[in-house]
């Protein structure tokens, strides 16, 4: 463990650091704006609450699989300016947290789409007759019945956050990613190569053990 | 009471129109279980989702206490769908709520004070035999269980109409029985205003005032339980009181009659009245003999030897209020 030199011990932290900021900006944005998307493609869609079909057309067809269409890479790259205009920098954990969320968040939508349609037909019919208005079909029954479906999906998508923020940190983003790059990849220093592998798998484990756990609490099916 | 007149439903499926409901009618008095039986494809799923409004009816009026839920704004309908309580094949609970969450949801959406649903929701469970199982979640419960919190949460709102689709379609023989007997003790103790939509004789023989046939999206046929199983001209006899499963046509020589009889001629010895009044054997083919609510009811297939003279038998018969088919001689 002699590459472990207190300077790179403190850039590891660092960097360790940076990759959980990333993550988690762009998590809780993507979160909140993906579910909300998400809510809006099912709604929207064809034998959904209300169909709205050129809206839906929109979001569907045009967002969504364009966006997820792109490869990240290059979404990423391209979007670099957008992150100038949004936070003023293109370099740190926040500006590269734009590129992701906009990057996950089309990933995030489909998940909850699927989520909410896998709530069968029968549950939104009887909650219309007991007299429910959309909004109410919407809140206290679609969301909470798809909510292990949900949850599975935050897990999901937070672990590909991770995987992402490591390429954002080639970019400009730092963390994990630049770290494994400079210290690993440049200076061929295969130990701290190693090093951030094992912590990158160690986080996804932590999320996916969490998630799993939360999932089952919420799952009464 | 629930009134329903002219109810037309037509899709459009590409360039044809497809009448799923070609103009149903029907009045059900408060306090009366009537019963829609039909095939599957005979047009019972439209009718129910025309009823509830889930589908908009071409046409046709849907009234519940002489109020009209068709033809209303959207806040009109939805206060209108709370005077209808529904009972879903799959009771159609909501996973991620308990027992008593489940049948508080109607009550909820209004807004009605905790303590208040609390109240409604102790006394409905009560009703059902489901007070134990307030914290259950749906898949800690049986499926008759499930059906239980499912007609709880359909009376939450104190409807004036319980509309059940296939209430029993799910569930075993005996469980079937229980949630009927359930259904009846409740038009009992609410006179309540009952439609079953089923395709189960069993249900509109154990629960049924009066039924109606749906087929191919008109109602044939529709009457009392009483009348509708002595009418040999009609369907519903031989279904809701069929022969045994191969009865036999023919036994030798003979003639061969259908009678359908009800009440007092059944507990009669109308087969060796005829024996002794004509100084023929009669021989029995086939038969079954029930008691439907209070009334008794028989469905016998007789033959009579071929020196008989038919026309006379036939006649006394019909004398004796007994409807009766002359199956033709062999």
């Amino acid at each position: 463990m002699d590459f472990l030199t207190p300077t790179v011990q403190k850039a590891m932290l660092t960097a360790t650091w940076e990759t959980v900021e990333m993550v988690l900006i762009s998590g809780v944005v993507t979160v909140v704006v993906g579910l909300l998307l998400g809510i809006l493609l099912h709604v929207t869609g064809k034998g959904g609450l209300a169909p709205v079909r050129w809206l839906n057309a929109i979001l569907s067809g045009i967002i969504v699989n364009i966006t997820r269409s792109i490869p990240f890479a290059i979404l990423m790259v391209a979007l670099i300016p957008l992150a100038v205009i949004i936070v003023g920098t293109s370099l740190g954990p926040v500006a590269a947290s734009v590129s992701l969320t906009i990057g996950t968040v089309p990933f995030f939508a489909r998940l909850v789409e699927t989520a909410l349609r896998d709530v069968s037909s029968g549950k939104v019919d009887a909650a219309l007759v007991m007299g429910s208005t959309k909004m109410q079909v919407i809140r206290k029954v679609l969301v909470p019945e798809a909510m292990p479906g949900i949850v599975s999906a935050i897990t999901t998508t937070v672990v590909t956050l991770i995987g992402y923020s490591a390429m954002a940190g080639l970019v400009g983003g730092g963390g994990l990613g630049r770290m494994a790059y400079t210290y690993g990849y440049t200076r061929y220093n295969p130990g701290i190569m190693i090093l951030t592998i094992i912590i990158i798998v160690i986080m996804v484990q932590i999320v996916q053990v969490i998630g799993d756990l939360i999932a089952r609490k919420v799952d009464h099916r | 009471m629930i009134t329903v007149s002219d109810l037309r439903k037509v899709y459009r499926q590409g360039s044809n129109d497809v009448v799923a409901l070609g103009g149903v009618s029907l009045e059900v008095p408060t306090g009366k279980i009537h019963g829609i039986v039909g095939h599957s494809g005979a047009g019972k799923s439209t009718l129910v989702r025309c009823l509830t409004l889930l589908d908009q009816p071409t046409s046709g009026t849907v009234a519940v206490n002489g109020k009209e839920l068709t033809n209303v704004s959207a806040d009109e309908l939805r206060d209108a769908r709370r005077r209808i309580g529904m009972v879903f094949q799959h009771a159609n609970l909501f996973d991620s709520r308990t027992t008593e969450q489940n049948v508080g949801y109607p009550l909820e959406l209004t807004g009605t004070p905790k303590k208040q649903i609390a109240a409604k929701v102790a006394e409905l469970l009560e009703l059902v035999g489901l007070t134990k199982f307030a914290k259950a979640y749906p898949s800690q419960l049986s499926g008759g269980q499930r059906q239980r919190v499912g007609i709880a949460r359909a009376l939450a709102t104190d409807p004036d109409v319980l509309l059940c689709d296939e209430p029993t379609s799910a569930l075993d023989p005996k469980t079937t029985d229980e949630i009927l007997d359930l259904v009846k003790k409740l038009r009992d103790r609410l006179n309540i205003t009952v439609l079953i939509i089923t395709h189960e004789m069993h249900v509109v023989k154990q629960a049924c005032d009066s039924v109606s046939l749906l087929e191919g999206g008109f109602i044939v046929e529709h009457g009392d339980i009483a009348s509708v199983i002595t009418n040999a001209q009609g369907r519903l006899a031989h279904t809701l009181l069929p022969l045994p499963g191969d009865a036999p046509r023919s036994a030798g020589a003979g003639t061969i009659l259908d009678l359908l009889y009800t009440g007092d001629q059944a507990t009669e010895p109308v087969i060796s009245a005829v024996s002794r009044t004509f100084n023929i054997d009669v021989n029995v083919l086939a038969g079954s003999v029930e008691q439907l609510g209070d009334q008794q009811y028989a469905h016998l297939r007789i033959q009579l030897p071929l020196d008989a003279d038919v026309e006379t038998i036939t006649n006394y018969l019909l004398s004796n209020g007994i409807a009766v088919t002359v199956k033709g001689t062999k």
